[in-house]
């Protein structure tokens, strides 16, 4: 007798090419790939890396044995070749629920750090558009990416960092993010252009964090309250005296807690306000919602940024249609069962955020851009907990939504409230890039802005009194 | 009615006790603690916010 007589295998999807199966597809045309498997395998299927099988799931039940393996199951650690040259050896780049709920904790991500970061963000916004002229145009991807830059390091940071930071930081940034080719899961230093330039951008980073560093060591110690991570970091010192944490690490960790909440939330940012502008009704909702909140020049406060159904609607619809992570991985550490198949010990296991949140069968007319799926009665995101997987689900739910919500909604009740958009390009121009796993708009990704004849901030009906009116 | 808590789900944002802190609270291994499982009538609006507003939809009510 044998156990493995009854095992069920998933079938395989077409198009493997022989050599490293279906990595260069998938470099390609990933969300494709992963759709094939869905219509070719039903819930469970193949497809391959190199000497990799991942089994592709999709539909509530396969994501939900997906998402809520322990650990010891399916594990995350080993799944992303492709982040430990970015973050550097030794930063993990995921830890388990348990350390998960600690780092939420220190990293001002609780609910009570909420209220401040609001403003801060609100902030952000008003010193990058104080720049702007009364009319003129931007490019999608360089400004929300420059843009979350700052919100980030200042949120997750302090302000004192953020502070430090210029153009350079961002631009370095971004060539880490577009190191992340595929070819990684055969080679994550192979000897290609985008590895190169994001080595060189890792050690550009370290030098910036290391000049802040030793600025920072001749001033004196500031105040209690102006005191950010680097300064905590910095006061931590070995038993001999000598610093805990030298440039290089301190980079490492700041990239990784930037990293989940960079690129994430920039393009979301730029595909709500893309598709707000390619159908005009829903932004006369949100732009209503916003005119109706704002009125009499109320603040951009935590309360006021609960209590916006629309625009919350139309950032989840862009995340449904665009989700900025497009495949979620792990690597199963024991045979599982999925639907009567088996998956072995040692294939890689995957779920796909591109695929589950398009499923008919739970999002009626899937492509449409709808954001009153989310308002009661339907509030299709907490109907399908297992297939909305912009976020993930589960244990390794993100666990920085609440304050990519929370952020998305305050730039864009800035933005709004005194600036009118349009398209610069025709409207199926807007396209993402995948050919890297970190997925970002293509360009040119262009919009123009105008400021609105009579300003509805606060600011603004302020300065219009004074005009004498 | 009462207060369920999935607890694979909850990752101790803390939504619930700024909410409802009489009903629940998040502990030292940032791990919801529900306070009152079956609460108080005058209590019910800050918990029906706590349930709407977690971020992980770890809670819900269930009927016994």
């Amino acid at each position: 007798m044998t156990i493995d007589t009854g095992r069920r295998l998933p079938a395989r999807v077409s198009g493997d090419d022989g050599g490293t199966g279906h990595l260069e597809e998938l470099r390609v045309d990933p969300i494709g790939l992963m759709q094939r498997v869905r219509d070719e395998c039903g819930d469970v299927g193949i497809f391959r890396l190199a000497d990799k099988d991942v089994v592709l799931l999709s539909g509530a039940e396969a994501n939900e044995l997906f998402f809520r393996s322990p650990e010891e199951q399916l594990d995350q650690a080993e799944a992303y070749p492709f982040m430990t040259p970015v973050f550097g050896e030794g930063v993990v780049f995921d830890a388990p629920p348990e350390r998960r709920r600690e780092m939420l904790h220190n990293q001002a991500l609780r609910d009570k750090f909420m209220r401040g970061h609001a403003a801060t963000i609100a902030a952000e916004v008003e010193a990058m558009v104080a720049d702007w002229d009364d009319e003129g145009e931007i490019d999608l991807l360089d400004w929300f990416a420059e843009l979350t830059i700052y919100t980030s390091s200042a949120c997750l940071i302090g302000k004192r960092f953020r502070d430090e930071l210029d153009q350079r930081f961002g631009q370095l940034y971004h060539d880490l993010e577009k190191g992340t080719d595929a070819i990684a899961y055969v080679d994550p230093y192979a000897d290609i252009e985008s590895f190169h330039k994001r080595d060189a951008a890792r050690v550009g980073l370290v030098e910036l964090v290391q000049a802040i560093m030793e600025r920072r060591a001749l001033e004196p110690a500031p105040a209690d309250d102006d005191r950010d991570l680097l300064d905590v970091l910095m006061s931590i010192k070995n038993p001999d005296g000598t610093d805990r944490f030298v440039a290089d690490e301190v980079t490492g960790m700041f990239i990784s807690m930037m990293f989940a909440g960079h690129h994430t939330t920039s393009g979301t940012a730029a595909w709500t306000l893309i598709e707000l502008l390619r159908n005009e009704g829903e932004m006369a909702i949100v732009d209503a919602e916003l005119a109706e909140l704002y009125a009499g020049g109320a603040e951009v406060s935590y309360q006021a940024l609960r209590e916006m159904p629309r625009v919350e609607s139309a950032i989840k619809e862009a995340l449904r249609l665009h989700p900025p992570l497009i495949l979620l991985l792990r690597v199963a550490k024991e045979d599982l069962e999925c639907e009567g198949y088996t998956i072995e010990a040692g294939q890689m296991v995957g779920a796909s955020p591109s695929v589950s949140n398009r499923i008919a069968s739970d999002f009626p007319d899937p492509d449409a851009f709808r954001p009153a799926r989310y308002l009661e009665p339907l509030e299709e995101d907490r109907t399908n907990p297992w297939t909305w997987i912009p976020f993930g689900a589960g244990r390794h739910r993100c666990v920085g939504q609440a304050f990519a919500m929370m952020q998305l909604k305050a730039i864009f009740s800035v933005l709004l409230l005194d600036w009118e958009f349009e398209l610069a390009q025709p409207a199926d121009t807007y396209q993402n890039d995948h050919s890297k796993m970190v997925v970002q708009l293509a360009q040119p990704c262009t919009v123009r802005y105008r400021r609105r004849a009579v300003a509805r901030s606060a600011q603004g009906s302020g300065t219009s009194a004074a005009d004498g009116d | 009615m009462r207060i369920a808590v999935d607890p694979d789900l909850c990752q101790g944002h803390g939504v619930c006790e700024s909410e409802a802190p009489d009903v629940f609270a998040v502990g030292k291994d940032h791990m919801v603690v529900v306070l009152h499982p079956d609460p108080p009538a005058s209590q019910r609006p800050a918990v029906e916010a706590a349930v709407r507003f977690c971020p992980t939809h770890a809670l819900s009510f269930v009927d016994d």
